[in-house]
């Protein structure tokens, strides 16, 4: 267990952007619909079984039920993380709470150790850890119905951090009207869903994906709308201001929600806002709840580095730096309402909710 | 120099006018304060000021209360066309500032001295309130008007509107206005005499009698309604005025605001009360009118020279006020904290007297000595957070506990609450700002703050690489104390005074600042300079991180900083 334990990126690269990559790189909804039909099930009902947990004498591994669920592209890896969290306590021989609750924080910290630059991972860990834990259940006097009302609630976060996607789209529908032109930053799972679903309500709208170099999000996400038969512009990074006179709404995802109501995403969001602040067009940002994170970046440079290598397609000089960085901060003035599965939310109800949600 | 003094304006060193003036402008609707032969239908001037500073142009101008008259029957409201007055705007009884002006407008009946039954409000203050006069003790809700000279109708029907409200709001304090009540109805029966003499829409005595503990305050009569908020607050704090606690916790939930030192009634009574003779100062500002204003230098000798005599003051609650006074113990968290243990002595020392129970009786010590220290230094959000804190203590304190189980009760709560709230919170915010400090950081800080200090210390500690920008103010320089210890611990320090704030702040990166309270609305409240510290900083795009325990924090919201405030020693200055 302990090489596992090891972050896989010792140069500091960081592995949840590299995992995105790497998912992105193979999915294609085909794929998806192929593997689920041979699955035999519908894609949004029931939870795809767990894999082999446990073959008897192996030491149950958090990481190693972690990877399993994280290979699933289409599961956020917040969930897959909430999932082993519940396998733990499924698995775990404790006897007492106070066991219990020590094993599951320690395997909370594995995995956050895991990767610890995706904020979406630490802050459902942190969630979950605070959900199961808060049970009233937990003054029963027997350890065994304890412990199934723990797991009871386990599965339900993570059935709801599952659903989160198919709620976020539902609120989202009434905000895409009939013609209208929606600009997309990134390869967001959830802001697909809310595209897919307001194609399949017949709404007409068209899309412009910006290029996203150089994780080529742009492209991807040009490929799935076109097979829903939606219009779809590509944009280079730079063409952003250029079009947005002709945009009525940005809709991004985030990769982690932070205290301000500000977002944390994909390199580029933050100048995305700006424009679209200027020239007074809605900025609208899809997250779900579990990446509400206890953390207040006072600037760009205030978060923990994110690096992910940018090929240029051609060598650069040694001398050369350059920025790596995956990600940046946009403050919450910028940004107009954020679709969670709590609701629509304003900025200002972020830090609300995060104390709801924490304390 | 200054083109907006009126030209006739007295020339009385004693009273300066500073602040907001109109300039000699004769305001036909204003009713005057002062001497009762003034009628209200000359229009009042600056000249008329007099020297005791009683006079009728407040440089800030707070509206008169809403008058002191009794509250009207409903009959008022259906033979009275209403302007723009609404009955349904007010509701009753179930929000407390309600309540606080239904009981203000009735105690001010008793303060106004002269049949205060009539309003400022009224234009040429014609009306006044025989009405009142039938006001039973008890029946503050059903006053006929049955008498009121039809002559009077119009003006009654203002009245009818500021009085309305009053009947919906005199029902939930009914009970607690005996008193109040009494010298209401002695007002009323004045007035009506006086009523009776003065008829035909002739101002009496009575307007202008009804305003004088309304000291100054303009009227405006065309709008009772907007007016009704701004008395609200100032007539609660003069309700509340000075310390009154063993009679009532019906306030429990609202803080006492600080004494509004406009009205001579109030201020005269805090004077008989007080331990510490003040001396009011001789140059009073105007502007400052509300706040205490007083001759500072002279109580500590005379305060000294008294300790052995002033029995009912424990001898560490006189310490601690001593402290205060000459300015030994300054910043938040201290003076609460050597309150707080003068308390503990206090309670030490206590026992209860024969015939009276520990709860009222300590209750009602703790009230007299937080007195004394209100005089010795007006207290701070902090320091009053924490005698709230003890109160609740005492009251809760449960019967069945002897003596000496109540004392070590209340003894570990004060010791409880200064580790937790105090001493553990300062190490949490510590543990977090310390976070937001990198290498390479420039902070930069004003004055002198115990939680902000505790913050770079332990940042250096942490081995953090960063220097630090202290900026200064005249005339108490704090920052060279602070400056000292910084330097002393081997923190690379810059030292400026506030001239050059924006001359520095592009170099910085963090400002850190300490703060008095926050209050509900999110507003700092801290020493004098902050706020511009702080308006230089989100200038250059610099974050501004306040540092302030959770128990400073206050549900009030102010609106600027002149509202409620502490002046300072004009000596310091020179």
């Amino acid at each position: 267990m302990a090489d596992t334990l090891q972050n896989p990126n010792p140069n500091n690269i960081s592995a949840y952007y590299q995992t995105r990559a790497a998912h992105h790189g193979v999915v294609t909804s085909d794929w998806l619909a192929q593997a689920q039909a041979a699955v035999g099930r519908h894609p949004d009902d029931v939870l795809p079984p767990e894999p082999e947990v446990k073959v008897a004498g192996k030491p149950f591994s958090v990481i190693h039920e972690f990877n399993n669920w994280r290979n699933q592209p289409d599961l956020a890896e917040a969930v897959a993380a909430i999932r082993a969290l519940a396998a733990v306590i499924r698995n775990s021989e404790a006897t007492t709470m106070m066991e219990l609750e020590i094993e599951l924080k320690k395997a909370s910290d594995s995995l956050k150790s895991w990767d610890t630059t995706s904020i979406s991972l630490t802050a459902g860990c942190d969630l979950f850890m605070r959900y199961v834990t808060r049970t009233s259940a937990l003054e029963y006097e027997d350890f065994n119905s304890a412990k199934s009302r723990l797991i009871e609630r386990a599965e339900k976060f993570g059935e709801i951090s599952y659903k989160a996607r198919r709620i976020i789209a539902m609120l989202s529908q009434d905000f895409i009207f009939d013609g209208c032109t929606i600009l997309v930053h990134g390869f967001s799972r959830v802001v697909l869903e809310v595209l897919k679903t307001a194609a399949q309500n017949k709404k007409l709208f068209r899309v412009f994906c910006t290029e996203g170099r150089p994780d080529r999000t742009g492209l991807r996400l040009s490929n799935e709308l076109a097979k829903l038969d939606v219009p779809v512009k590509l944009l280079i990074d730079s063409a952003v201001a250029y079009s947005m006179d002709e945009v009525d709404m940005v809709f991004v995802g985030a990769d982690g929600v932070v205290e301000s109501g500000g977002i944390i995403n994909m390199m580029g969001t933050y100048q995305i806002a700006l424009v679209a602040h200027s020239m007074d067009k809605p900025v609208y940002v899809a997250a779900e709840s579990y990446k509400f994170a206890r953390l207040y970046p006072l600037d760009q440079k205030d978060m923990a580095p994110a690096l992910r290598p940018i090929d240029f397609g051609v060598p650069i000089p040694s001398k050369v730096e350059v920025e790596t960085s995956a990600r940046d901060y946009t403050p919450p003035q910028y940004l107009t309402l954020l679709f969670t599965d709590l609701g629509v939310l304003t900025p200002s109800v972020v830090s609300d909710e995060l104390i709801q949600l924490y304390l | 120099m200054d083109p907006r003094r009126a030209p006739r304006t007295v020339s009385d060193p004693k009273v300066r006018q500073v602040g907001f003036f109109a300039p000699g402008a004769a305001i036909p609707d204003r009713s005057q304060s002062g001497p009762p032969d003034h009628i209200s239908s000359l229009p009042p001037t600056i000249a008329d000021l007099s020297p005791s500073g009683a006079n009728s142009l407040s440089p800030v101008m707070i509206p008169p209360p809403r008058h002191a008259s009794a509250p009207l029957s409903p009959l008022r409201r259906d033979t009275v066309p209403v302007g723009s007055y609404n009955a349904s705007d007010f509701m009753p009884a179930t929000s407390p500032t309600a309540a606080t002006s239904s009981s203000d407008d009735v105690a001010w009946v008793g303060r106004g001295g002269r049949a205060g039954a009539a309003s400022s409000s009224f234009p040429g203050g014609g009306f006044d309130m025989p009405a009142a006069s039938s006001v039973p003790a008890s029946g503050l809700t059903t006053v006929s008007v049955v008498n009121l000279p039809p002559g009077l109708s119009e003006k009654a029907g203002v009245a009818a509107e500021l009085q309305n409200d009053r009947t919906t709001h005199s029902k939930p304090l009914k009970e607690k206005m005996t008193k109040a009540e009494r010298r209401a109805l002695q007002e009323a029966q004045r007035a009506a005499k006086a009523a009776a003499k003065a008829e035909g829409g002739k101002a009496p005595p009575a307007s202008s009698g009804a305003v004088s503990s309304a000291n100054a305050k303009s009227a405006k009569a065309a709008k009772p309604s907007s007016q009704k908020n701004d008395n609200v607050t100032v007539a609660a704090s003069e309700k509340k005025g000075s310390d009154r606690p063993p009679e009532k916790d019906r306030k429990k939930d609202v803080p006492q605001p600080r004494m509004q030192y406009d009205d001579k009634s109030r201020v005269e009574k805090a004077k008989k009360r007080a331990v510490v003779k003040q001396t009011e100062a001789r140059n009073r500002v105007e502007l400052f009118r509300h706040l205490p204003q007083y001759e500072h230098g002279t109580q500590l000798p005379d305060l000294e020279s008294k300790f052995f005599q002033l029995d009912p003051m424990h001898p560490a609650v006189y310490k601690v006020g001593l402290q205060y006074l000459s300015g030994d113990l300054c910043g938040g968290n201290a003076r609460c904290i050597a309150m707080l243990l003068a308390f503990q002595e206090v309670i030490k020392d206590y026992s209860t007297p024969p015939e009276k129970t520990l709860v009222r009786d300590l209750t009602a010590k703790i009230g007299s000595y937080v007195s004394f220290l209100i005089e010795c230094r007006p207290l701070s959000i902090s320091m009053g957070n924490a005698i709230r804190f003890l109160k609740n203590r005492i009251a809760k304190l449960p019967l069945t506990f002897s003596e000496s189980e109540a004392k070590a009760t209340l003894h570990s709560d004060i010791d409880r609450f200064i580790n937790e709230k105090i001493i553990l919170a300062d190490k949490v915010i510590v543990k977090h700002a310390v976070t937001k400090i990198r290498d390479g950081d420039v902070l930069l800080t004003y004055g002198s703050s115990s939680a902000v200090e505790m913050i770079l210390l332990h940042a250096h500690e942490l081995g953090k690489q960063f220097r630090v920008v202290v900026v200064d103010s005249r005339p108490k320089l704090e920052g060279k104390l602070l400056l000292r210890r910084l330097v002393g611990k081997g923190i690379s320090c810059t030292y400026t005074h506030m001239n050059a704030v924006s001359y520095i702040m592009h170099e910085v990166t963090r400002v850190f600042l300490g703060a008095s309270s926050v209050l509900s609305n999110g507003t700092v409240y801290s020493s004098v300079g902050t706020a511009c510290v702080a308006m230089v900083a989100h200038a250059f795009h610099v974050p501004v991180l306040v540092c302030c325990e959770a128990y400073k924090f206050h549900e009030r919201v102010q609106l600027d900083s002149i509202c409620s405030n502490e002046l300072g020693k004009h000596f310091w200055f020179l």
